[in-house]
């Protein structure tokens, strides 16, 4: 197995508060790695850490052996890496359909000599992603829903769609926060067997989730976090049995 | 009818305005209070160029417009850093500074005297003086700066536009440079501005600085609110009610003098009604509220 991504010694520190400590991990290509731990041991801390978002104090973070610490967000998306936001972070005022093709690599449009002087190729390129992102909706079931705004989606449509603009941005890493919590158990099942493919795909996927269920469903291989720190690592089982996460839970 | 013509002219040169302050302020979300400072930049450049160097119109309308865009640029790269309320204030700062300079550089832009006799354009040996021919002309600039910013919101690039207006973080998120997104509309809203600019200056021919200042901001921005942000159309029926309003006020027979003051309390009034009870303008699809700011 080929690493993918690699957290050589991170620390963060937020004003006395230690979200990651030494943290230390790796995944591989077409792995689904769980990240779970209680609240506010820094899963998510790592993920905007990973992303470009907030800056790490010190440590390294390869992606495909390239140093990708202390690049913007914008530039690390675009070396392959996408995320969805534990808050839910969509375009709200754009329709459904918009929102997909906002997520489109490489768009000629997205330039301005190409609007004014190439309009036939923009006119091309975004009619291709029209057809794609209809595709996407149409196997996830909410086509009905392409031309409504993202606002009036029900909230697990809303998080289906937020997995559907990390799909569309062609990342070979996802890193999905939380993405079945507070929704309905036919839209888990639905979210699920999505991201249960992307491996087939050659894509890898780190998760955080609560939902115990769902981990065991979808990964094999754990991360146990507390306190910033990584305390257990294993299968699902593993983890679940180590004395030092049952201790953590009882803290 | 020459009456009719010049409302008509002025509604076109604050369609420009107005719509260039759309893209920034509507469309991108990045409200600034200096935008008569690139019209002011625009009808000067114009102005000096025709004055002292006596070059043709055309070179002088195109280099107005390169010269606000890159002042643009300049005004707009702090807006990468700075946010908001902040922002606004920095706007407002740039405002005072083009003023100022305009006003005390009296050696080259004749400070408070302002520059007199600009010549009127000429354009491939047809010559611009009559109302008709100013009419004609600004129709044709409107339908320019409406046509470019119509191609700009229609695209991709106006779709990540709307992105950063709604949610920068997400915009990122998706690998989209905001900072550079930012950079270019701001250059091309102030070198649309300058549009504006070149024609007030040829058609009044006649400047100084108290036309571009920050009142004057205000009321484009008044338009753009009033009219809809997020919206062309709604600039241009904002245009065209605000300037007609205070004409309606003469023909109710009001002395000159009250009619201009009540000119500026209409305006506040309405901005501060319209923010209260219809946000979204007449027909915009944006409001400046801290509610969609995450």
């Amino acid at each position: 197995m080929k690493e993918l991504l690699k957290i050589q010694n991170c620390n963060k520190h937020f004003d006395g508060i230690t979200a990651l400590d030494n943290f230390n991990c790796e995944i591989s290509k077409n792995e689904i790695l769980g990240l779970i731990g209680p609240n506010g041991a820094g899963k998510s801390t790592l993920f905007n850490v990973i992303t470009g978002f907030i800056p790490a104090d010190s440590g390294m973070i390869n992606f495909k052996n390239f140093n990708i610490s202390k690049k913007t967000p914008s530039k690390i998306n675009n070396y392959g890496i996408s995320r969805t936001f534990q808050d839910l972070r969509l375009i709200r005022q754009m329709t459904v359909l918009e929102n997909v093709l906002l997520a489109f690599k490489d768009q000629p449009g997205e330039h301005l000599e190409n609007v004014f002087f190439r309009n036939n190729k923009v006119k091309k390129i975004e009619s291709e992603n029209k057809k794609k992102a209809m595709e996407l909706l149409k196997n996830t079931g909410i086509l009905n829903k392409a031309n409504d705004l993202a606002d009036d989606l029900s909230y697990g449509q809303q998080k289906l769609l937020s997995l559907l603009c990390c799909l569309a941005s062609d990342a070979e890493l996802l890193l999905l926060d939380e993405p079945i919590a507070g929704i309905n158990p036919a839209m888990i099942e639905k979210i699920l067997s999505i991201i249960n493919e992307l491996p087939k795909q050659g894509k890898s996927v780190i998760i955080i989730e609560h939902n115990m269920d769902a981990i065991n469903k979808i990964c094999n291989r754990v991360v146990f976090m507390d306190a910033g720190k990584k305390v257990s690592e294993g299968t699902p089982a593993e983890v679940r049995n180590d004395p030092k996460v049952i201790e953590a839970y009882l803290d | 009818m020459t009456y009719l013509l010049h409302i008509l002219i002025f509604i076109g040169i604050y369609i420009i305005l107005s719509i260039s302050l759309n893209l920034l302020a509507g469309y991108t979300g990045i409200l600034s209070i200096g935008h008569a400072a690139f019209y002011g930049i625009g009808a000067y450049v114009a102005a000096l160029m025709a004055l002292k160097l006596n070059s043709p119109f055309l070179l002088n309308i195109f280099l107005a417009i390169i010269a606000s865009a890159i002042i643009g640029a300049l005004v707009g790269i702090p807006s990468l850093r700075i946010k908001d309320d902040y922002f606004i204030i920095a706007t407002f700062a740039f405002q005072i500074i083009v003023f100022s300079i305009l006003n005390n550089l009296v050696s080259f832009t004749g400070g408070p005297m302002g520059l007199p006799g600009i010549p009127q354009p000429v354009i491939l040996g047809i010559k611009i003086s009559s109302h008709i021919s100013f009419s004609i002309l600004i129709t044709i600039l409107c339908a320019f700066t409406f046509y470019v910013s119509n191609k700009i919101v229609k695209s991709p690039f106006g779709r990540i536009l709307k992105a950063i207006r709604e949610d920068e973080i997400f915009a990122q998120s998706l690998g989209k440079n905001i900072s550079a997104y930012k950079v270019k509309i701001f250059m091309i809203s102030a070198g649309l501005a300058a549009i504006a600019g070149v024609m007030y200056a040829t058609y009044i021919t006649y400047i100084d600085p108290t036309s571009f200042t920050v009142m004057e901001s205000i009321f484009i921005i008044s338009i753009v609110i009033i009219g809809g942000a997020g919206n062309l159309w709604g600039s241009v029926l904002g245009a065209i009610v605000l300037v007609m309003l205070p004409e309606a006020l003469r023909f109710i027979g009001l002395p000159n003098a009250v009619a201009a003051n009540i000119r500026q309390m209409l305006y506040g009034g309405l901005l501060v009604a319209f923010m209260l009870w219809r946000p979204q303008g007449f027909i915009g699809e944006y409001t400046f509220n801290r509610n969609n700011e995450k």
